[in-house]
C-alpha cells in the first residue's frame, strides 16, 4: 500500500451512525458538498459517482471496501476536467472511529504515479468540504461557500 | 479550538507545520533532519500539534508518516476570516456598479 497523498482529520460531536448518514445521503451531502451527491449501490465492486446539481456525473469509480459505519473505500477519477481525464484512478478512504471527543473522520487520498496534480485540486477543496459537515451536524447549519462551487 | 491557537503560539511549531506544507507525510526521522532542535523537542512538538489535530498520523507498517491536518484552520477562516469576505466583495461590486453608472452619465 502506497502512502497518502493527504491526510484529513475532523472531530465531529454526533456518533458514527449519524456521520455515516451525512457522509453518503445525497439529502446530506448536498447541503454541505456543493450540491453534489455520490451515486453508489454501496456494495463492493458496484458504481461510485459523483454527480453535481446540475445532473453531470463528474467522477466515476468503484467501491472497493465497504464497513458501515467505519469504513469506505473507492476508487475515484475525475471526467470533466481536461487536465484530469486521463490521471488515475485514485484511492479515496473514509475512516470513522467513536472517540471521548467524538466521531472522528480521516479522509486519505492515494494517487498512483502522475496523480498528484488530481489530489492537489481535490484537496484543496476538502477543508471547507469537512469544516461544513461538523457545522452541520452540530449547529444545523452550513458554512458559506459550500452551498455551490466557488466561481 | 484554545488548543490550536496555543499549538500555533509557537516558532517552533509554525515550523514543522511549513515544512509539512512544503512535503506532506514525513517520518520523524525526516523531520528531524534540518531542525534546530533534539529529537525529544521535536516529538514533544509534534504530539501538541497532534493534540491540536493540526497534524494527523497515519502508519504504514513500521513506519508514522506526519501530515499537515489543515481542517482546523478552514474553521478558524470560516468563523473569523470568510464572513466579511461577502460584505467585502458586494461593497466592490456595488462600487464598480455606481462607479460606471456615473461614468454613462457623463
Amino acid at each position: 500500500m502506497n502512502k497518502p497523498k493527504f491526510v484529513y482529520v475532523v472531530y465531529i460531536a454526533t456518533t458514527r451512525e449519524k456521520l455515516w448518514q451525512a457522509l453518503t445521503s445525497p439529502e446530506w451531502t448536498r447541503q454541505y458538498w456543493a450540491t453534489c451527491w455520490q451515486d453508489s449501490t454501496w456494495e463492493v465492486g458496484g458504481p461510485w459517482n459523483i454527480v453535481n446539481g446540475n445532473g453531470t456525473v463528474c467522477d466515476t469509480g468503484t467501491v472497493v471496501e465497504i464497513d458501515p459505519p467505519s469504513k469506505l473505500v473507492t476508487t475515484w477519477k475525475n471526467q470533466i476536467h481536461p487536465e484530469l481525464i486521463n490521471v488515475g484512478p485514485t484511492t479515496m478512504t473514509y475512516e470513522l472511529e467513536e472517540t471521548p471527543l467524538g466521531a472522528k473522520l480521516t479522509l486519505t487520498h492515494e494517487a498512483p504515479e502522475g496523480g498528484e496534480r488530481f489530489v492537489e485540486m481535490v484537496s484543496a477543496g476538502w477543508p471547507a468540504i469537512l469544516s461544513s459537515l461538523k457545522s452541520l451536524l452540530e449547529t444545523g447549519r452550513i458554512l458559506p461557500t459550500t452551498d455551490q462551487w466557488p466561481e | 479550538m484554545d488548543e490550536v491557537f496555543r499549538a500555533l503560539a509557537d516558532e517552533s511549531r509554525r515550523k514543522l507545520l511549513d515544512r509539512l506544507y512544503a512535503k506532506n507525510g514525513q517520518t520523524l526521522g525526516e523531520l528531524c533532519e534540518g531542525a534546530r532542535m533534539s529529537r525529544q523537542a521535536v516529538t514533544k512538538h509534534l504530539n501538541i500539534l497532534e493534540e491540536a489535530n493540526l497534524v494527523a498520523v497515519v502508519r504504514r507498517g513500521r513506519e508514522k508518516f506526519h501530515y499537515l491536518n489543515p481542517v482546523p484552520i478552514a474553521e478558524i477562516h470560516a468563523r473569523w476570516i470568510q464572513k466579511y469576505e461577502r460584505p467585502a466583495l458586494d461593497a466592490l461590486v456595488q462600487l464598480k456598479q455606481s462607479l460606471e453608472k456615473e461614468h454613462e452619465q457623463t
